[in-house]
């Protein structure tokens, strides 16, 4: 379950609890994030929406330990990542968190299979389970006949499925999009939504995504809005019901 | 023959090949440079491009003005050589000596030969109707160096007492001539400044005499400034050398065009086996020697340094081209042909090169009359010149730097030109 | 080596760039090499001298002559070995510009003197018997093309000779045990030497050299020689070879300072356009960089990306010490008798590696910590 007032069991898989985050901006104090609460189970699909420069980059940021709040904390299965050092987090980071970009943010000069294979250059697996771990990761994006074309010569659909193989062969504990669709037309849109889909459903994956479009959010088990720096329920405000809950 | 012919065809290319690279490098600087007036792409565009990627136009800048700066200041050590041997002559004076010599020291000439020259149509006398001919000898002496206090060998060389009317740009600039018969020294200005002791009033030993040294003369940048001067006489008692035989003459002609028939005379007399050349060719040839070793050092040290520069140019052109890909095909696309981009390339290179050569040229510019010494291969003794920078070498080293940027900017430039517009504007 | 595939691939990015790099870095790593070669061959001398040698001339000048009389009463002074004398014959051969030196020897004791020039027994027994005999080095041999048996005609106008014409038999090659052994001399006997040489001149050697039993001593065998001719017609000034040899570099006072001090501006050119194109390289990819670092690798791991990829241009940069390997020799005989022989050590070489690692180190450090320090986050925005 998936709750955003602080009074989540305490169990659940992430944990965020009174999530401030300030920037400076010249002599104003921006205050993006002001006392989020969010408490996320595996297994959960929830997307973000909310208008530019509401924090939605901003919390996904603060969710995958690239930055750190002002105040408050993330607790990740158990782990209270906002007080780690940096090197730890780094190490978190490739143990726990999966990352997918709007711009897909491949390596031009790699190939596929060069660029999933990037996280497991961090593990100690074998070169041979390496191959074996990227092969099964593009064999569930569809694309384990293209592992070695370069990004270039795929299509963006394409980029970005390698990205999501990218982002789930170190099996992590969870996943995080950035506007994973942004870039995308609509029918390859449809693809990475099926893909993500399949990926809560089959393989059990939490994954937290960011997304301004309705369609795109309506795929995910919750949608939830960012307004004056905390979350709310898109139903409770809107009065949409924006998809069912699991 | 088949070979013949081969080595015939590879030289004709080569040959057709480098014309063209002269074309292309001359037709580049001037294309490049008109480039504002002929082309339509406005020269901002460049100025903006230089400004954007100032770190790499910095380094370019940097490549070639340090080439630029290596070719002067090279170039001007072996003129500034080359002149202060060259100075030594004067057009109106004769050198003899015994025929076969390469240089004076290995000379020898009798007191007997000396008088029958002293005779010789086209000498000049003095007021009292005496010749004017200086009969010399020179002696390799090891003074200390001021800087190092180690010592290194000074050019001695005894003449006659009438030896500053022979040569008349040397003066007494302090102190007094030495008198005739006297164990006295009148030094250079240079070897005044460079060796230990040699300053007026002093005295030094050498050869078993004690010698006093009794002025100092300027002779204009000459190699005689590093030089001492004595009483030839007396200097060839103290080396121990036969009394009666001396090294060279100097004769001073009547005027510049009485050498023809002075050196007729001489080689026309059966009794004298000596060569007769104008001073000013001698001491030319003195200096072939060195000056080519400079010019030869610092001609492969400049050229490969240039295709560094130049590697550096291409680096910092190709950079501006992929950087402003997009840029080039909006151009492009609005309707700017290829050509007007290529000379948009070329100005910015020359304009960038331009810059690197003044800055070499600047950056070197202090040296000029720089003093430095060296020793002199042909009399195993020191002598002092000075870098020589002149107009002309800071001509050639901007065109030098204007060719650097040529051959840097032309291969950009042209496949910017080239590129098909519709694929530079997707990939951006 | 897990990261080298990813060092490499990023290497190959923009081949005409990379080629350019290490064509520069090529170009001054042989420059360097170069310059290091001919400020060797200036100082040349001091480097191979004997410890246990002495060289004796003529105090006056070092072109003055020292009686050969000399020679007995210096070989009874205690701790002296062996003593030998020479000749400065300033001979031309064909052009002035075929200079190479030549000296009249004194075969009886030249090889216990000099004992690393190396002449084969049999080539040394037909020059003693051969009265216009001579040995040449291996250099110099090389230069003109001779071979052993070759007449060699060469003139010389110094002892009052009046351009006199001398033809000399190459009985024989010397090689130096060291390779920076000076190979180009040329050398002649004392016997028919003597022949020639005007009344006034019988007698008188150019200077000696001694070797000493223990080097420790030739200080004082030195003063010992200096007092005992002092106030003599000839007195003498005797220095160990290499105080010798260094004298005689230091008279060519300022050039060895101009060439490092081209050397200097060289090597800072190269450090500018490495690190330029480092600067360029990682700017470009900046967000890929973000990337890398959002997905786990660490400050470090860039840092050593980055710098990696630098230190593998600057190896690679390092074919311009082969490229100098194989130039040098072709250089060297281009330039003989201007210069003594250019010879390229493995010093000049190693110090050319270095030098190649610290400007590769020094060129991608600025850039690989900036890549270090990037936020990720900032970095990401810039998508």
């Amino acid at each position: 379950m998936v709750s955003v007032d602080g009074n989540g069991k305490t169990g659940s898989l992430i944990q965020v609890r009174g999530l401030d985050k300030t920037y400076r901006r010249g002599n104003e104090d921006i205050h993006v994030l002001q006392g989020l609460n969010l408490d996320v189970d595996k297994g959960d699909f929830v997307a973000f929406m909310g208008p530019s420069g509401s924090g939605k980059t901003t919390l996904l940021n603060l969710l995958g330990g690239l930055d750190v709040p002002t105040r408050g904390s993330v607790t990740v299965a158990g782990d209270e990542i906002t007080h780690m050092s940096r090197g730890k987090l780094t190490d978190w980071r490739a143990r726990h968190v999966g990352f997918i970009f709007q711009m897909y943010n491949l390596i031009p000069v790699l190939t596929a299979f060069q660029n999933v294979e990037l996280p497991l250059l961090l593990t100690k697996l074998s070169k041979a389970e390496r191959r074996k771990h990227v092969e099964t990761a593009l064999a569930i994006v569809g694309l384990g006949e293209r592992m070695h074309h370069y990004p270039r010569q795929l299509s963006g659909g394409q980029e970005q499925r390698v990205a999501i193989a990218r982002a789930i062969v170190a099996d992590p504990t969870f996943l995080l999009c950035d506007e994973p669709t942004g870039d995308l037309d609509r029918k390859s849109a449809d693809e990475v939504m099926d893909l993500i889909k399949r990926l809560v459903k089959e393989h059990g994956k939490t994954v937290l995504m960011v997304t301004h479009d309705p369609v795109v959010a309506r795929q995910a088990n919750l949608t939830l809005h960012l307004e004056k720096g905390v979350l709310v329920e898109a139903g409770t405000r809107q009065g949409v019901v924006a998809g069912g809950v699991s | 023959m088949v070979p013949k012919l081969i080595f015939g065809v590879i030289i004709t290319i080569a040959a057709i090949a480098a014309l063209l690279l002269i074309l292309i490098v001359v037709g580049g600087i001037i294309a490049g440079l008109l480039a504002p007036f002929i082309g339509s792409v406005p020269i901002s565009y460049n100025f903006r491009s230089i400004r954007a990627r100032w770190t790499s136009t910095i380094v370019a800048i940097l490549g070639i003005a340090g080439t630029v700066g290596v070719f002067v200041a090279m170039l001007s050590l072996a003129r500034g050589f080359r002149a202060t041997l060259v100075a030594s002559g004067s057009k109106g004076n004769a050198l003899v000596m015994r025929a076969g010599s390469q240089t004076e020291m290995m000379g020898g000439i009798t007191l007997d030969s000396v008088k029958l020259v002293q005779d010789k149509p086209g000498v000049a006398r003095d007021d009292s109707g005496q010749p004017l001919v200086t009969e010399e000898v020179v002696g390799v002496i090891p003074f200390p160096l001021i800087s190092t206090g180690t010592d290194a060998n000074v050019q001695v060389r005894g003449v006659s007492t009438n030896v500053l009317e022979i040569r008349k740009f040397v003066k007494i600039v302090q102190g007094r001539m030495f008198h005739s018969g006297l164990a006295e020294l009148v030094v250079g200005k240079n070897a005044s400044k460079t060796f230990a002791g040699l300053t007026v009033g002093n005295t030094v030993n050498f050869g078993g005499g004690r010698w006093k040294v009794v002025g100092v003369f300027d002779a204009g940048g000459s190699s005689f400034d590093s030089e001492v001067w004595c009483d030839g006489r007396i200097l060839n008692e103290v080396l121990k050398r036969p009394d009666n035989i001396f090294q060279s003459a100097t004769v001073h002609l009547t005027s510049p065009a009485a050498f023809d028939q002075f050196k007729d005379s001489i080689t026309s007399d059966p009794q004298l086996n000596l060569e007769v050349q104008r001073e000013v060719d001698y001491y030319a040839k003195q200096s072939a020697g060195m000056t080519r070793l400079i010019t030869v050092l610092g001609g492969l040290v400049a050229a490969i340094m240039a295709i560094g520069a130049i590697f550096g140019a291409l680096n910092t052109m190709y950079s501006a081209v992929a950087e402003r890909g997009r840029e080039i095909a909006t151009m492009r696309a609005v309707g700017f042909s290829s050509w007007n981009v290529i000379l948009s390339f070329l100005f910015e290179a020359l304009l960038i090169s331009f810059i690197a050569g003044i800055i070499g040229c600047l950056a070197v510019l202090p040296l000029n009359g720089w003093t430095t010494q060296t020793m002199n291969f042909q009399t195993f003794s020191s002598l002092a010149f000075a870098f020589k920078i002149t107009f002309g070498l800071l001509v050639m080293g901007v065109i030098f730097a204007l060719v650097m940027g040529v051959l840097g900017g032309v291969i950009p430039a042209v496949r910017a030109a080239r590129r098909p517009v519709a694929v530079a504007l997707r990939e951006l | 080596m897990k990261f080298s595939g990813l060092i490499l691939a990023n290497l190959f990015r923009k081949k005409a760039r990379l080629l350019l790099t290490i064509g520069s870095f090529a170009v001054a790593l042989f420059l360097f090499a170069f310059l290091g070669v001919v400020s060797d061959a200036f100082s040349r001398g001091a480097d191979v001298a004997g410890a246990d040698r002495l060289v004796i001339i003529n105090r006056t000048s070092i072109i003055n002559t020292i009686p050969l009389s000399y020679r007995d009463e210096i070989l009874r002074i205690p701790g002296v070995k062996y003593i030998t004398h020479d000749n400065w014959f300033g001979g031309t051969y064909q052009d002035p510009k075929n200079f190479f030196p030549q000296f009249v020897i004194d075969p009886e004791n030249q090889r216990q003197v000099f004992p690393e020039l190396i002449v084969p027994d049999d080539q040394w027994n037909a020059f003693l018997k051969d009265r216009q005999g001579a040995i040449v080095g291996a250099a110099t041999m090389k230069r003109f093309g001779w071979k052993i048996g070759d007449r060699i005609p060469i003139t010389t106008t110094l002892y009052g000779l009046q351009d006199k014409r001398f033809e000399f038999n190459i009985d024989g090659v010397y090689h130096g045990k060291d390779p920076k052994d000076d190979q180009t001399q040329f050398w002649i006997q004392w016997e028919y030497f003597k022949e020639s040489v005007p009344d006034r001149l019988q007698g008188q050697v150019g200077w000696y050299t001694l070797r000493v039993n223990d080097p420790g001593d030739s200080t004082r065998i030195a003063k010992t020689i200096d007092q005992s001719y002092l106030n003599s017609p000839y007195e003498t000034k005797t220095e160990t070879e290499s105080a010798f040899a260094q004298g005689w570099v230091k008279q060519f006072g300022n050039i060895k300072f101009l060439i490092v001090t081209i050397g200097t501006v060289v090597f800072f050119t190269l450090l500018l356009v490495t690190g330029n194109t480092m600067a360029i390289s990682v700017r470009e990819r900046t967000p890929e960089l973000a990337v890398l670092k959002a997905i786990g690798f660490s400050n470090r791991a860039v840092l050593g990306f980055v710098l990696g990829e630098s230190l593998v241009i600057s190896i690679i940069g390092c074919v311009g010490l082969l490229l100098a390997l194989v130039a040098i020799p072709v250089l060297a005989r281009a330039l003989a008798g201007m210069l003594p022989t250019l010879l390229i050590t493995p010093k000049t070489l190693v110090y050319g590696v270095v030098a190649a690692l610290v400007v590769g180190f020094a060129g991608g450090i600025l850039p690989a910590v900036g890549a270090m320090r990037m936020r990720v986050v900032d970095a990401l925005r810039r998508v």
